[in-house]
């Protein structure tokens, strides 16, 4: 394999969520945390996953990482189950996971180095085309503490990039950030992935967020966890979080999603996580 | 930066101006002869030298404790890392280390020279004793408190079994072992001078055998000269060993290493 087909686009994949269930066993109770799920998600398309906190989205997008097992039913990957975690599919995390030990590119460099094919100086120029790509191209051996909260996820995006994944799963990747900096990642994942062609997962508790980011935006509810809705978001890219027709749409998805939790479902209840109708509103 | 080193070169000229003049004049009443000057340290040291009895008695001394130390250390790893791993081995060699780390190193020299007689392998079971269990328990405390999600971070990118242990959890727990490692080095070099002051190796004088002799003969500036000796190579271990280690710590995890 050479450099240049190293860095060529691949093609994403096709995910099929089939009837897919989990249930934690905990010492006091039993949690099912997703119920019979099924969700196709096609090639190249930006998916959200929506819900308040406990309705099982990073559940979920563990079994599709292939972290987690499902108890029942199964996720398929391009036709092929899921068993275990692959390079195929890369993770972004809530906390970004950055090894301390490592520097910048070292971070870059640890996936990249269990990819057979390349020898180490063909790795350390992907690992900087990544970094490049994530505007970190100056800061290739600073140290992790060193980082902002914002410059730190973006190592991480560039660490799940350089396998060259064929998904991309994100779980609440900004959550922790400021309003400001938030903004500015929207808009450079939006750019990469109409670069790079990922086929993207992206959990949140953030509706605007996930209108802002998404082909789709799909609704989950907790006790048990399960998808109540979903929505086609056919906004013009790339999106702007604090436009006008973004605010409408996601003002619609929240009324929806207030209305069935007041409603109650089968066990519902008053989820603790307060809904963020407005990008930096938390 | 200046004003600190020129404070510690006063404070150190003074305090051997000030030793010296007490002991010169006889103000304070202090024996003359179980109290040595540092202008007769000073001679000791220098005769020493010289006929190379401080240089290969520090040389026996050096060689005991890297070689125990090493052996512990290599032996101590693999030891906490496979109990972090098996909840079995945390209920049998876990306890055990724990138990035995409280038990000052010093305890093992009798058991030692019983086992092994005055020979080396009583030096090097003191030294390894030392260094073993406070690294055992290091590596463990270390791995046990990784965050999960680095294991998880690394298998998303392939990293497997073997793979993660030496890439992932050794360097995640660095902190923690390089502080157990410290400790051990300060526990096997304190039993092991206990050691050579208690017993004498036939095949090697060490600097603890040179302390012994000094007080048989009464000989105080070879006392004091030994120990200072003791002093410096302890400050040295500390900047050439673990200096290094830490400064890489603190540059890497910021403040957490220091
Ligand atoms: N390892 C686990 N053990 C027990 N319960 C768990 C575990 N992981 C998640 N849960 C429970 O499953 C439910 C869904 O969790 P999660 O997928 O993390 O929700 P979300 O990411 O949507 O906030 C929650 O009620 C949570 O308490
Ligand atoms: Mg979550």
């Amino acid at each position: 394999m050479t450099l240049q087909t190293e860095l060529e686009n691949v093609s994403p994949s096709k995910l099929s969520v089939r009837n897919v269930s989990k249930i934690f066993h905990s010492k006091r109770q039993i949690v099912r945390a997703l119920d019979g799920v099924s969700l196709e998600i096609n090639e190249g398309e930006f998916v959200c996953l929506v819900g308040p906190s406990g309705c099982g989205k990073s559940t979920l997008l563990n079994i599709i990482a292939g972290l987690d097992l499902a108890d029942e039913g199964a996720v398929l990957a391009d036709g092929q189950p899921v068993t275990g975690p692959g390079r195929d599919r890369m993770v972004m995390f809530q906390e970004h996971a950055l090894f301390p030990w490592l520097d910048v590119l070292d971070n870059v460099m640890f996936g990249l180095r269990l990819k057979p094919g390349l020898n180490n100086r063909e790795r350390r120029e992907v690992a900087k085309y990544y970094l490049r790509l994530v505007d970190l191209d100056k800061f290739l051996h600073a140290n992790i503490h060193e980082l902002s909260g914002g410059m730190k996820q973006r190592v991480a995006l560039a660490r799940a990039l350089a396998p060259n994944p064929k998904v991309l799963l994100m779980d609440e990747p900004f959550a922790a950030l400021d309003a400001l900096t938030r903004e500015q990642l929207y808009g450079d994942i939006q750019r990469i992935w109409e670069q790079r062609k990922k086929t993207i997962v992206f959990v949140t508790h953030n509706v605007r967020e996930a209108v802002c980011l998404g082909d789709r935006v799909i609704l989950f509810s907790p006790h048990p966890g399960r998808i109540r809705k979903e929505y086609q978001i056919a906004l013009p890219r790339p999106r702007d979080i604090s436009s006008v027709a973004l605010a409408e749409k996601s003002s619609e998805i929240l009324v929806a999603l207030k209305s069935y939790l007041d409603a109650g479902g089968e066990n519902a209840r008053v989820p603790g996580a307060t809904f963020a109708t407005h990008g930096g509103a938390e | 930066m200046k004003t600190r080193v020129i404070s510690a070169i006063a404070f150190f000229l003074l305090l051997l101006v000030a030793w010296e003049v007490v002991v010169q004049t006889g103000i304070l009443k202090v024996n003359r002869i179980m109290t040595p000057t540092p202008s007769d340290v000073v001679i000791y040291l220098y005769g020493a030298i010289v006929d190379g009895t401080l240089p290969s008695a520090a040389l026996v001394t050096m060689k005991r404790l890297l070689f125990g130390y090493l052996c512990g250390i290599a032996i101590g790893l693999p030891l906490g890392l496979i109990t972090a791993r098996f909840k079995a081995c945390q209920d049998t060699i876990g306890l055990l280390a724990l138990g035995l780390q409280t038990l000052p190193s010093v305890c093992w020299v009798p058991l030692a020279l019983l086992w092994f007689g005055q020979t080396e392998s009583a030096m090097f079971f003191v030294v390894v004793m030392g260094t073993l269990w406070s690294v055992v328990i290091a590596t463990e405390t270390g791995v046990r408190t990784i965050p999960p999600i680095y294991a998880r971070a690394a298998r998303t990118m392939g990293s497997r079994g073997f793979h993660t242990w030496i890439n992932v959890m050794l360097p995640a727990s660095l902190p923690f072992i390089v502080s157990g490692m410290k400790q051990g080095w300060a526990f096997a070099w304190r039993s092991l001078m206990a050691a050579e002051i208690y017993v004498t190796i036939l095949t090697g004088f060490g600097l603890g055998h040179i302390l012994h002799y000094g007080r048989e003969l009464q000989q105080m500036n070879q006392v004091v000269g030994v120990m200072f000796v003791i002093v410096v190579i302890g400050l040295l271990a500390d900047k050439v060993l673990f200096s290094p280690w830490e400064r890489f710590l603190h540059r890497r995890w910021g403040t957490q290493g220091k």
